[in-house]
C-alpha cells in the first residue's frame, strides 16, 4: 500500500497542506490557534453547545455534500480531502453579508454574539437544504446549537426569512461548486494516510481492506468513526488516543443495500445518512432518529460507531435490538455476524477482538407486527435518554406470538427485559396483558440513579411506556405533539 | 435651511445591536481572541477533588517537572493578600490553604508554555487530605447548625399572630427551588500583560472590571493605579461575572508579573461550572393565613439559601429574595427572614434576579396554595392581593408603592390572551381526563429597580469630540449582549442629534471612567445612560456659550438639528461646528456623572427605600403534560412587559424574549445535581440542559406596554429590562401544577419543586393519583 505522510484539504478558499498532525489535534485548535480564524468558538470543547460550528464539505457518491460539524470534536486528520469553511468565508467581497447574515441581523439574532457564528453555521447549512424552511425544520437544524441569550425567538424568525435576503445560487459556495469538486478530486490519490506529531500517529486507511490490514498490524488502535465520543475523550479527558485509525472517509463503509429482507449498512453511515432510509423503512423510528444528539452530531456520528462504543445510553442499540439486528464483525480477511442483542457483554465490554472491526449493521425489515421506539430526557432535543426503549410484539389472532423489548438505560448495557417479554407471550394483546408485564419490569432491571434520572424515575416511566405503547397502537393520543 | 430629516439612531428608535454584523461574521473579538504576544503562558487551576477535608499534604513535584511547565503557583506565593472575597469580608482564600471546603476548590495553579501543558500538569498534583463530613443541601445546613456566611436579615411589618388569629385558613409549606447555572456561552477568560514597575493590564470577561482591577491590587499588594481591567464584550454574563472573575484575574496578573509574559487562563467548561457560583438554590418554609376570598392576612415565611463555602454576595442576594417575597402583593401582617447558609458547595453568586426570583416563586406558590384551598381561579387570588393605589401600598420593607401598574397590565393581558376562554377550554380538556392534560396560568412581576447596596448607584462616563465630529462615547457600564452601548449612544446621538454611526463605543475600562459599579442589577442603561448624557449636556452647555460668544445670538438661537447645528441664520454641518470650537479652544470632551436620587436603606430597622421604582410585567402560558412519562411542552405563552418609554423597543423584546426562555430553562430542565461525595455531576452542556430552540413556546407573543412611561426622572423615561422579564415564566411552572393536579380534580396543590422535570413532573402525578 502506498502511504502519504501529510493530510491535504481545502480552508475556505486555500489549500492546507500538512504534515505534522497528530491523533488528537483537533480542528477547532487548528483553526483558533494555528490559522487564527476566531470566528469559531469553543463553548464546551464536547459538541454540546455548537458555537465551533463549520461546515464540512465532502464527495460522496451523491457529489459534495456540505454538512455542519463540531470543530472542536472533530479531529484535524480526519479531514483529509474536505472543504472546510468557516463563518469567516461565507460573506463576500468588501464585507458583504451572506444572507443568512443579513437575516440575523435584520431580526436582532445575536445578543452577544458568542453562539451567533457557531448558529449561522447551522442555519446556513439548512438554507442550502431548503429555501423556505419550516419552524420545525429550523428547531431540528438547531438542536446542537445553544444561545442563552435570545430564547431563539429572533433566531427562528431570521431563519425563516433568509430567502427575503438572497438566494442560495447566489452564495459564492454555490457558484464555487465545480471548482471545489475539481480540487477535492485532485486531491485523492488512494493513498493510505499515515502523519504524525511526535509520538501521536493518526492513519487513514485508503479502503476497507486496508484498514483490516492496518487493524492487523495496529490492533490496539483507536478506531475513530465520526469521534462524536472519542472526542471527548481527548478534550474532556485528556486522553491520548495514538495510533488512531480514521474510518469516517471510507467509501466502502458508507454503502447501504435495500433487500427483501434487510437493510445493510455499512458501520461509517452516519445518523444523517442513513436518516432517509430508516424514515422508509422504520417508519416508526423517524421521530426517535431526529431526538438523536444535535444535528451536528448526526452528521458526524455513525451508527456503527454507536454500536462499538458499548455505551449503555447509546440511543441506537435498544431499537435496533427490537429489530432483530445484526452486525458483521471482520478481522483480517475473516468475518463473523453477531446478533447486536449479544455484542454487549457487560459494562464497558464488547464481544470485539482486538484488531477487530464493525464492519456492518443488518436491521431486518418489518412488515407485520406492533413496533414502538421511545427516548424519554429531561429535554427533548440534544440530550442523553434516561431510558430508551424498542419494543416488537408479533399478534396472531388476537394473541402474542413474540415479543422483544430492548432497554437503555436500565442496565449496565443495553439489554431485553426477558421477565416483561415473557408475560407477553401467549396472553391476548390488550392494555391489561402490557400493563402485567410492565409490572415485571424490576425482575429485569434495577437501573441506577445518576445526574439525568432516578432509578425510580426510569422504572416508573419504563413501566408507563407500555401503556403509551398500547395506547397508540390503538391509535389513541398518548405523547405530546412534540414528543 | 432648516431639515426635517431625523438622525439614524434616535432614542426610542429601533436599532439593531451595535455589534450585530461582527457578531454574524465572526469579527467580534473577545477575550480569547485577542492576539497572544509571542511568549505567551497559560494557567490553569488544580482543584480540590473533595468536598470537605483537611488538606495534610501538596506534592507538586511532579506537577513542576512536567515538560513544558514554567512554575506553580500557590498560596504562599501571594505577594499581597491571598482573598477575593468582592465584599471585604475576607472569607474567600485564592488559593486554599490548610482546608478544603468545596469540591472544586482551588488549590494552585499551574502555569506552562500552552494550555494543553497546563491542562494535563495539573492532574500529577499528590494531596493528601483527611476527610471531613460535608453538607451540600441549605436546609441540612440549618438542620445540622452550619453557620451563616454573612448575617441574616428579617422584614417585619404589622403583627404576624394578629393576622393569623383573626384569618379563616392558615397553610404552611415547604418548598425547594434550586439554583441554576449561567452557562454564559463565553467561559471565564483572564489575560494579563505585565508592564513596567507594578503595573499590569488585565483583560477579562466581567460584568465589572473595578472590582477585577480593585482585587488583583489586593492580591498583588500593589495600589489600584498600577492595575488596568479592560473589556470590550462579554460572550454572556448574567451575573456570572459580577465577582466570578476575581479568581481567574488575580492568578492571570500573578503569574504575568512574576515571569514577566503575558498570561492567559481559561478554564474548561467542566472547571468553570465547578469553580464559578451558581444561581442560589433555596428552601422556603411558607406560613400563610387568609380570608374566605383568598386575601392574605399574614405572611410568614423564612428563605434558607445554599450560599456555598463563603458570602461572596450572598448577602444582598438573601436581602432581594426578601425584597421579593411580596412580588405584587399586600401582606397586611408579614415577617420574612433570610437564613444565608454555609454549605460545602461552590459559593453561590449573583443571577439575573439576584433572589428576587425565589421571593417570587415563594409568593406565586401561596397563590396557588389558596387557589387549591378554596377552588378559585389562582389569577382571582392574585386579583384579590395585587397591591392597591392610595391604600394597601406599604411593602413589608416599608416602601411605599407608588407606581402601580399592575391591575392595568394583568387586565390588558388577560383579554389579550384570551385567559379566561382558554381556560375555560383547558378545563374541559382535563375533563375528558386523557393522558395528555393541559394547564394556564397568568402570573405577575414586580421588580424593584436600584442596587439595595445604596452606593453602587452611581456611574460614570466619558464623551469625546474629536475635532473632525467624531465622537467616541465610554461609560462604565460592561456590553454583555443587552445592548447596553447600542442605548447609550442612542442616548448621545440623540443629545448631539448626530447620526447613531458618529459615534464610536469603546472598551469598558479602569482606565476612562472609574470606581464604577458592575453592570448589574438590570442598572447598565440607568446609571450610565444619565452620565453618558450629563457629559454631553456639559459639553453642548460649553458649545452654545461658546456659539452665542462667537456669533453674538442669543441662546435660543443655537439649535443642534439633526448632523446640523444652526446658529442664528447660519447653518453648519456637526463637523464645521466642531472645527470652528475646537479652534476657538473649546473643551470638547467631558466627563459624566450620576447618582440615583431618592434612595436609602437601613437594613437594621429593615426600613426605607431602596429601589427608586418598579418594573412590572405579566405573562399567560398554555402547557401540555404527558402523565405517563411527565415530558410537556409550552404551546403558548403570552407576555405583556412595561419597559417604560422605551429606547430601543426591539431591544427590549429580544430582552424579555431571552429573560422568559432562560427563565423556563431554570425552572424546567435545568437541574444541578451533586452526588453522596459532595461533586456536582452536572457540570457541561451534556448533562445540564438548558433550552434549546425546540423548547420554545411554540407560540410566542411578546408585547411592551407602551402605554407607560417611568413616573421617575429616569433615562428618557425608560425602565430597566435586564432581570425584570426573568420572573415572567413562573406561569409555566405554574400552568405545569396546573395539568399535574387535574390527575387529582384540583383538589390539592401539586407542590411541585423548582426545577420541575420530566422526573419531577411524573413523581407528582403519581403521588397525586395516590
Amino acid at each position: 500500500m502506498q502511504t502519504r505522510s501529510h493530510i491535504t484539504f481545502l480552508l475556505n478558499g486555500r489549500t492546507i497542506e500538512i504534515n505534522d498532525v497528530g491523533a488528537d489535534d483537533t480542528l477547532l485548535d487548528f483553526l483558533r490557534i494555528d490559522q487564527r480564524l476566531t470566528g469559531s468558538k469553543e463553548g464546551c470543547a464536547e459538541g454540546d453547545c455548537g458555537a465551533c460550528t463549520v461546515l464540512v464539505g465532502r464527495l460522496t457518491a451523491a457529489g459534495l455534500v456540505y454538512e455542519t460539524v463540531n470543530a472542536c470534536i472533530r479531529f484535524l486528520a480526519s479531514l483529509d480531502g474536505c472543504h472546510v469553511v468557516t463563518i469567516e468565508y461565507l460573506g463576500g467581497p468588501n464585507g458583504r453579508l451572506s444572507a443568512v447574515q443579513q437575516a440575523m441581523v435584520e431580526h436582532h439574532g445575536s445578543q452577544c454574539g458568542f453562539c451567533t457564528p457557531g448558529i449561522v453555521m447551522s442555519l446556513y447549512a439548512l438554507w442550502m437544504q431548503h429555501e423556505h424552511p419550516t419552524v420545525t425544520q429550523v428547531e431540528t437544524a438547531l438542536q446542537g446549537n445553544l444561545c442563552r441569550c435570545t430564547g431563539y425567538a429572533p433566531i427562528i424568525r431570521a431563519a425563516q426569512e433568509v430567502t427575503n435576503f438572497g438566494t442560495p445560487s447566489a452564495e459564492h459556495l454555490t457558484t464555487e461548486r465545480d471548482s471545489v469538486v475539481a480540487a477535492l478530486n485532485g486531491l485523492r490519490d488512494g493513498k493510505r494516510v499515515e502523519v504524525a506529531k511526535g509520538d501521536s500517529r493518526a492513519i487513514l486507511p485508503a479502503d476497507v481492506d486496508d484498514l483490516a490490514a492496518v487493524l492487523e498490524t495496529e490492533p490496539t488502535a483507536t478506531i475513530v468513526a465520526g469521534s462524536t465520543d472519542v472526542g471527548l475523550w481527548v478534550t474532556k479527558f485528556l486522553k491520548q488516543l495514538s495510533p488512531a485509525v480514521f474510518i469516517g472517509q471510507l467509501d466502502g463503509l458508507k454503502e447501504i443495500a435495500v433487500t427483501e429482507d434487510a437493510v445493510t449498512m455499512g458501520a461509517g453511515v452516519t445518523y444523517t445518512e442513513a436518516q432517509d432510509v430508516i424514515a422508509e423503512h422504520y417508519p416508526h423510528l423517524s421521530d426517535y432518529w431526529d431526538r438523536i444528539a444535535g444535528w451536528q452530531v448526526r452528521n458526524m456520528g455513525t451508527v456503527g460507531g454507536n454500536i462499538a462504543n458499548g455505551s449503555p445510553i447509546g440511543d441506537t442499540p435498544p431499537v435496533l435490538i427490537a429489530l432483530g439486528a445484526s452486525i458483521t464483525l471482520r478481522k483480517g480477511a475473516n468475518r463473523r455476524v453477531v446478533l447486536l442483542e449479544e455484542f454487549f457483554i457487560a459494562y464497558g465490554k464488547q464481544d470485539r477482538a482486538a484488531g477487530e472491526f464493525v464492519e456492518s449493521i443488518t436491521i431486518p425489515r418489518v412488515s407485520t407486527g406492533h413496533h414502538a421506539a421511545y427516548k424519554i430526557s429531561k429535554r427533548r432535543d440534544e440530550d442523553i435518554s434516561s431510558v430508551a426503549v424498542g419494543m416488537t410484539v408479533q399478534v396472531e389472532n388476537g394473541m402474542i406470538t413474540t415479543a422483544v423489548l430492548a432497554f437503555g438505560g436500565m442496565a449496565a448495557t443495553p439489554k431485553r427485559a426477558a421477565a416483561a417479554e415473557a408475560a407477553l407471550v401467549g396472553q391476548p394483546w390488550s392494555e391489561a396483558t402490557l400493563v402485567a408485564a410492565s409490572t415485571k419490569l424490576p425482575e429485569d432491571f434495577q437501573p441506577l440513579t445518576d445526574m439525568r434520572a432516578s432509578a425510580d424515575y426510569r422504572m416508573k416511566v419504563a413501566q408507563n411506556l407500555f401503556r403509551r405503547f398500547w395506547h397508540e397502537t390503538n391509535g389513541d393520543t398518548a405523547r405530546l405533539a412534540s414528543a | 435651511m432648516k431639515q426635517t430629516v431625523s438622525i439614524r439612531g434616535s432614542a426610542h428608535t429601533d436599532l439593531i445591536h451595535d455589534s450585530a454584523i461582527k457578531h454574524v461574521s465572526g469579527a467580534a473579538d473577545y477575550c480569547d481572541d485577542i492576539a497572544e504576544p509571542i511568549g505567551t503562558l497559560h494557567a490553569y487551576f488544580g482543584t480540590a477533588k473533595v468536598a470537605h477535608a483537611t488538606i495534610n499534604s501538596m506534592d507538586l513535584s511532579a506537577v513542576r517537572a512536567a515538560p513544558g511547565v514554567v512554575g506553580v503557583l500557590t498560596a504562599e506565593d501571594v505577594p499581597g493578600v491571598n482573598d477575593v472575597s468582592p465584599t471585604g469580608r475576607h472569607d474567600e482564600p485564592l488559593f486554599a490553604t490548610e482546608k478544603v471546603e468545596f469540591w472544586g476548590q482551588v488549590l494552585f495553579a499551574v502555569v506552562a508554555e500552552s494550555r494543553d501543558i497546563a491542562r494535563r500538569a495539573v492532574e500529577l498534583a499528590k494531596i493528601d487530605y483527611t476527610p471531613l463530613p460535608h453538607v451540600i443541601e441549605a436546609d441540612e445546613a440549618v438542620a445540622k447548625g452550619y453557620p451563616h456566611v454573612t448575617p441574616p436579615m428579617t422584614l417585619k411589618r404589622g403583627d404576624v399572630a394578629e393576622g393569623q388569629a383573626a384569618a379563616a385558613h392558615r397553610i404552611q409549606g415547604h418548598m425547594r427551588i434550586g439554583g441554576q447555572d449561567h452557562m454564559y456561552l463565553e467561559g471565564h477568560i483572564a489575560f494579563a500583560m505585565p508592564g513596567e514597575d507594578d503595573d499590569v493590564i488585565v483583560h477579562s470577561s466581567t460584568q465589572h472590571p473595578s472590582e477585577a482591577q480593585h482585587m488583583v491590587a489586593h492580591v498583588l499588594g500593589v495600589p489600584s493605579n498600577a492595575v488596568v481591567v479592560n473589556v470590550r464584550r462579554m460572550g454572556g454574563g448574567f451575573g456570572g461575572k459580577e465577582s466570578q472573575m476575581n479568581q481567574f484575574c488575580a492568578v492571570a496578573a500573578m503569574a504575568a508579573k512574576k515571569w514577566q509574559r503575558a498570561v492567559k487562563i481559561r478554564p474548561d467548561r467542566d472547571q468553570d461550572m465547578e469553580t464559578t457560583g451558581k444561581r442560589h438554590d433555596f428552601v422556603v418554609d411558607y406560613d400563610v393565613a387568609f380570608d374566605d376570598d383568598g386575601a392574605i392576612q399574614a405572611v410568614d415565611n423564612t428563605f434558607a439559601a445554599r450560599c456555598g463555602w463563603t458570602s461572596d454576595l450572598s448577602g444582598p442576594v438573601t436581602d432581594r429574595a426578601l425584597f421579593h417575597a411580596d412580588n405584587a402583593y399586600f401582606y397586611p401582617h408579614v415577617k420574612l427572614q433570610s437564613r444565608p447558609m454555609k454549605t460545602n458547595t461552590v459559593s453561590n453568586t449573583a443571577f439575573r434576579g439576584f433572589g428576587g426570583p425565589q421571593g417570587v416563586v415563594a409568593a406565586e406558590r401561596m397563590m396557588e396554595e389558596i387557589a387549591y384551598k378554596l377552588g378559585k381561579d389562582p389569577l382571582e387570588v392574585r386579583k384579590a392581593n395585587f397591591y392597591g393605589d392610595t391604600d394597601r401600598n406599604l411593602t413589608p420593607y416599608h416602601q411605599t408603592v407608588e407606581d402601580n401598574v399592575m391591575p392595568r397590565l394583568v387586565e390588558e393581558l388577560e383579554q389579550t390572551s384570551d385567559y379566561q376562554a382558554r381556560r375555560k377550554a383547558v378545563l374541559e380538556h382535563n375533563a375528558k381526563g386523557g393522558i395528555i392534560r393541559k394547564g394556564l396560568s397568568l402570573t405577575p412581576v414586580k421588580f424593584g429597580i436600584s442596587f439595595t447596596a445604596t452606593w453602587y448607584n452611581q456611574a460614570g462616563a466619558l464623551v469625546h469630540i474629536y475635532n473632525d465630529g467624531s465622537i467616541m462615547l465610554n461609560h462604565g457600564g460592561t456590553e454583555m449582549g443587552q445592548g447596553l452601548n447600542t442605548k447609550i449612544a442612542q442616548v448621545v446621538a440623540e443629545a448631539f442629534q448626530v447620526d447613531f454611526d458618529a459615534i464610536k463605543i469603546t472598551k469598558t475600562t479602569t482606565e476612562k471612567v472609574p470606581n464604577t459599579s458592575a453592570t448589574a442589577a438590570s442598572s447598565g442603561t440607568d446609571l450610565n445612560g444619565m452620565a453618558a448624557l450629563n457629559a454631553c449636556e456639559q459639553i453642548k452647555e460649553r458649545l452654545v456659550r461658546w456659539a452665542c460668544d462667537h456669533f453674538d445670538v442669543e441662546a435660543l438661537l443655537v439649535e443642534f438639528a439633526p448632523n446640523q447645528v444652526h446658529v442664528g441664520d447660519q447653518t453648519f454641518t456637526f463637523g464645521e461646528f466642531i472645527k470652528q470650537a475646537y479652534m476657538s479652544r473649546v473643551q470638547l470632551w467631558a466627563a459624566g456623572f450620576y447618582k440615583t436620587p431618592k434612595i436609602h436603606w437601613d437594613r437594621e430597622k429593615g426600613q426605607g427605600r431602596p429601589f427608586y421604582y418598579y418594573a412590572y410585567g405579566a405573562a399567560v402560558a398554555e402547557v401540555s403534560v404527558d402523565t405517563l412519562t411527565g415530558e410537556y411542552s409550552v404551546d403558548r405563552a403570552d407576555v405583556l412587559h412595561d419597559v417604560g418609554k422605551s429606547l430601543n423597543p426591539v431591544l427590549d423584546k429580544g430582552q424579555i424574549e431571552g429573560a422568559f426562555v432562560q427563565g423556563m430553562g431554570w425552572l424546567t430542565t435545568e437541574e444541578l445535581k451533586w452526588d453522596d461525595k459532595g461533586q456536582l455531576r452536572t457540570h457541561a452542556p451534556s448533562t445540564y440542559k438548558i433550552p434549546l430552540a425546540g423548547d420554545v413556546p411554540r407560540e410566542f407573543n411578546v408585547k411592551l406596554a407602551d402605554w407607560s412611561e417611568n413616573r421617575e426622572l429616569t433615562i428618557k423615561r425608560s425602565k430597566a429590562v435586564g432581570e425584570p422579564p426573568f420572573m415572567l415564566p413562573i406561569c409555566v411552572f405554574e400552568a405545569l401544577g396546573m395539568a399535574v393536579a387535574s390527575v387529582a380534580d384540583y383538589a390539592e396543590c401539586p407542590r411541585l419543586d423548582a426545577p420541575a422535570t420530566p422526573e419531577c413532573v411524573l413523581m407528582a402525578v403519581e403521588r397525586l393519583r395516590g
